[in-house]
């Protein structure tokens, strides 16, 4: 009686904490200054989030414990890909930063790739059209 | 004890989509409104869990297990339009 009623209270302990974190996400959305730092507070704590409810709720109920695990699982996967998909697409119409950013390192990186592309264009523009037409023919 | 412990954490998730929702209403850019409904579906993904467990039903498990599987395709479909139309 008394072992069911310990895990109940450490169950909910951790219900509050994973309550706590999704608290403080939405604090960090709102409170962010701008969209690509909302994406990370948002996304990151909310998992944390989640995770430490599920996991509370299976010390809880130990019965449903496979299905939690597999929405943990679930949400494990899928959140950083949708948030990835997110910032990539912000960051490729133009969304503006904070004026206190200090470095855009996909930005440089799309520079030095775009310039090595049109070196690498100059100096081997006939051997491209021979080996196509090479290609062509094979 | 641990009824009470549950219920202070349901009224933490609830301003934590309150929070949320402000910045779905006031966003600037699209980009912060879809990050808002992310943040909210996740959300309810573990306020469904809880209330499966408050009112004592395993059957509501599975509605939050579905809502998880569809909710992160909506984010996925409006982030390609963003980047390149559909």
């Amino acid at each position: 009686m008394t072992d069911i009623a310990i895990r109940e209270i450490i169950g909910s302990l951790v219900v509050l904490l994973g309550a706590f974190f999704l608290f403080s996400a939405g604090l960090g959305v709102l409170r962010m200054p701008d969209a690509y730092t909302r994406i990370q507070a948002g996304t990151k704590a909310t998992t944390l989030g989640n995770l430490l409810v599920l996991l509370g709720l299976g010390i809880h109920n130990p019965d449903w414990a496979l299905k939690l695990l597999l929405i943990a699982g679930f949400v494990l996967m899928t959140n950083p890909v949708s948030s990835h998909a997110l910032s990539r697409a912000a960051h490729r119409i133009g969304i503006p930063m904070a004026r206190s950013t200090v470095t855009d390192a996909l930005r440089d990186d799309e520079q030095r790739e775009a310039e090595r592309r049109n070196d690498s264009a100059d100096a081997s523009s006939g051997t491209d059209t021979d080996t196509r037409a090479d290609g062509g023919r094979a | 004890m641990a009824d009470a412990l549950l219920t202070l954490s349901g009224v933490l998730i609830f301003f934590g989509i309150l929070f949320s929702v402000a910045r779905l209403a006031i966003g600037p850019t699209v980009v912060d409104r879809v990050v808002a409904v992310d943040m909210l579906t996740v959300i309810t993904i573990a306020l469904i869990a809880l209330y499966a467990h408050i009112s004592g039903r395993f059957i509501y498990v599975d509605v939050a297990l579905v809502y998880g599987l569809l909710s992160f395709l909506a984010v996925l479909a409006i982030a390609r339009y963003l980047e390149r139309g559909l």
